[in-house]
């Protein structure tokens, strides 16, 4: 009984990380779903979302507030480096689309450490969403992560709802589709572009402000969550929202699930020491053996069509 | 002779003269430095076999150089505790730089044949992520791998020996490091020419042609990945070598954009690229260095005006246009 506790936590736990995971898989799936263009420096617009939200918690004290400044930082920073930069890019081959978006997370990253300091920054859970929880079947759970998981879920809905339903979303897989003939239909496609990079900007933002208040702030913190949302992106195929969140999940609770799991299975073969420290180190290979695994099951990911 | 020529020319004598002189003149930091430029630029000729002549965009390549690091570090621990690499053969740990390369050369080799026969079922921008994933794995695995110092990384005490050279004079070290690099560019010339690096750049270039001659395009990129790897693996573990000193930071993906910033600087594709490449690396991270600690924010500046404006590198700059071939 207490193990299924247990499995019930890490399984909120593997879900929360996932539906994160999401908000930044499905800006990136649609950037370069739309675009064609690979941007290694989303993890940045994440991490400038986290600064965001702490700086203006610190200052203010709201938590609504803060949201909102990652969300209007992420987005505005992703307007200003589209206009400058990113469009120069759309025509070019993908390697000169690394090193420009690699040289974007120097400035971005520095720049960062420039006026932020090394020192991680806290963000704090706001009071009306701390504390645990109880669920059915006994479990005590925090609310925050309940209400991340509630949040991400919905906005995967709002991006489907977006993307099949409305006027926009009819544009954005118009331009998917074929961009020269979406142009000569009288649609202003580099708006467009401009549009679609300052929505998965603002996911991103949202993300890093999100998992800030349960991690610290600091410079870097958003390259590993961005080479997690490739493998997601590989996973689930380029340019899918389905995808994306199938993907999501599936990391997420593979490498929760793995961290904890993996070591406690080893340790009924050999000895505890030698469990944990191989059972750690499996556990933080799980999702790339999940990955190359589905790749030579299906090399364009779960729901991707075209390679 | 070629613009490129000369400049190539120029950069073989100014890598075999300045740190010479620098030498004569006492100012062995100087040689240090240029040490590390050429060993930089040895894992950058390796990445450019892959990625100028086979077209493959590999953000992964720090696990090859990682590989090549830590088969030192391992093989030079053993060595100074005196204890068996495997237990059960009780074969020794060992610091003779020849053995070492070879073993950093072949473990590479060997990791690229698996990544690449994943990595090659796709192309373009999945094969960009699957190896910069595959990258971050090793990372992790590193970390978490306590045997080697896991997290803290492995420090070995004394620099491997290699016969007849005394490897702690920082010039008699750079003399073997320079020897290595020009193998290697030679090496990577004469492969551009053969038979298998002509086919290789056709496969880059219209796959289905070198299929319907009857050769596989596949096979060629993963022949040349591996090569690739292996020449990165041995810059590895002369870097290792370098600093007496292996951490997981090796594998770690921002070495992979460093490793592909060399090659890009000088020009993708060139012979002599990623040496121009490093050397402006390490110059620009001593000055702008020592000027700013945050001198990357102006370093990737610099880069992103390279790759807008200046598509062939520093030596596409000095050496025009690349002759278009046929």
């Amino acid at each position: 009984m207490m193990s299924l506790v247990l499995l019930a936590e890490q399984v909120l736990n593997g879900l929360q990380f996932g539906v994160m995971l999401f908000l930044m898989a499905a800006g990136l799936t649609l950037i370069f779903g739309v675009m064609g263009l690979i941007n290694l420096a989303h993890g940045s617009l994440y991490m400038l979302g986290a600064f965001a939200a702490a700086s203006v918690a610190a200052a203010t004290g709201s938590f609504t507030l803060a949201l909102l400044a990652a969300l209007a930082a992420a987005a505005v920073a992703g307007v200003i480096v589209e206009l400058l930069i990113i469009r120069r890019l759309y025509d070019r081959d993908h390697l000169d689309q690394v090193l420009a978006t690699f040289a974007l997370i120097l400035i971005f990253s520095e720049g960062t450490r420039w006026a932020f300091g090394s020192f991680p920054l806290y963000l704090d859970i706001p009071p009306a969403l701390s504390g645990p929880v109880s669920l059915p079947g006994g479990i005590d759970y925090p609310l925050y992560r309940l209400v991340l998981i509630g949040a991400g879920l919905l906005i995967a809905l709002g991006l489907d709802l977006m993307i099949t339903r409305t006027r926009i979303g009819i544009r954005i897989r118009a331009g998917e589709n074929d961009r020269e003939m979406t142009a000569a239909l009288g649609i202003d496609i580099s708006r467009l572009y401009t549009l679609i990079f300052a929505l998965g900007a603002a996911l991103a933002g949202l993300a890093g402000a999100l998992v800030g208040a349960i991690q610290s702030v600091q410079v870097g913190m958003g390259e590993p969550v961005l080479i997690l949302a490739f493998v997601v992106i590989v996973i689930g195929g380029i340019g899918s929202i389905r995808g994306a969140l199938l993907g999501a999940l599936l990391v997420g609770l593979t490498d929760t699930l793995g961290g904890v799991f993996l070591p406690e299975a080893l340790k009924l073969v050999t000895d505890p020491a030698s469990a944990k420290a191989v059972g750690a180190s499996l556990a933080s290979m799980a999702i790339y053996i999940l990955m190359g695994a589905i790749l030579i099951w299906r090399p364009t990911g779960l729901f991707g069509g075209r390679a | 002779m070629s613009r490129e020529a000369q400049v190539n020319l120029a950069v073989v004598v100014a890598l075999v003269l300045l740190p010479l002189a620098a030498h004569l003149m006492g100012e062995s930091y100087w040689v240090t430095l240029a040490t590390r430029a050429a060993v930089l630029a040895l894992a950058g000729v390796g990445l450019n076999i892959a990625l100028g002549q086979g077209g493959l965009v590999s953000l992964g390549h720090a696990v090859f150089f990682g590989i090549g690091g830590y088969s030192m570090g391992i093989l030079a621990y053993h060595a100074q505790t005196y204890t068996p690499l495997i237990e059960s053969f009780g074969l020794p740990g060992t610091n003779l730089m020849p053995v070492i390369w070879l073993v950093a050369a072949i473990s590479a080799a060997l990791a690229a044949l698996l990544i690449g026969a994943l990595s090659l079922r796709t192309t373009g921008v999945y094969f960009i992520m699957i190896t910069l994933a595959f990258g971050q794995m090793f990372y992790f695995f590193a970390l978490s791998w306590p045997t080697y110092g896991g997290e803290d990384g492995l420090s070995i005490y004394v620099r491997n020996r290699f016969p007849g050279v005394n490897t702690l004079a920082p010039i008699q070290f750079y003399g073997i490091v320079i020897a290595v690099l020009l193998l290697a560019l030679l090496l990577s010339h004469r492969l551009a020419r053969s038979p298998f690096g002509l086919a290789l750049a056709a496969a880059r270039q219209v796959p289905a042609r070198v299929a319907a001659v009857g050769l596989d395009p596949q096979r060629l990129k993963l022949v040349a990945f591996v090569l690739s790897a292996a020449v990165t693996g041995l810059a590895g573990a002369l870097f290792a070598d370098l600093n007496r000193f292996v951490s997981p930071t090796m594998f770690s993906w921002h070495t992979s954009g460093e490793i592909m910033v060399f090659v890009i600087i000088g020009g993708v594709g060139r012979l002599m690229g990623p040496v121009v490449g490093a050397m402006v690396f390490v110059l620009l991270e001593h000055l702008l260095g020592g000027i700013s600690e945050y001198w990357q924010i102006a370093f990737g500046v610099l880069l992103l005006l390279i790759v807008l404006f200046a598509r062939g590198g520093l030596i596409g700059l000095v050496a025009g246009r690349e002759k278009a071939h046929g």
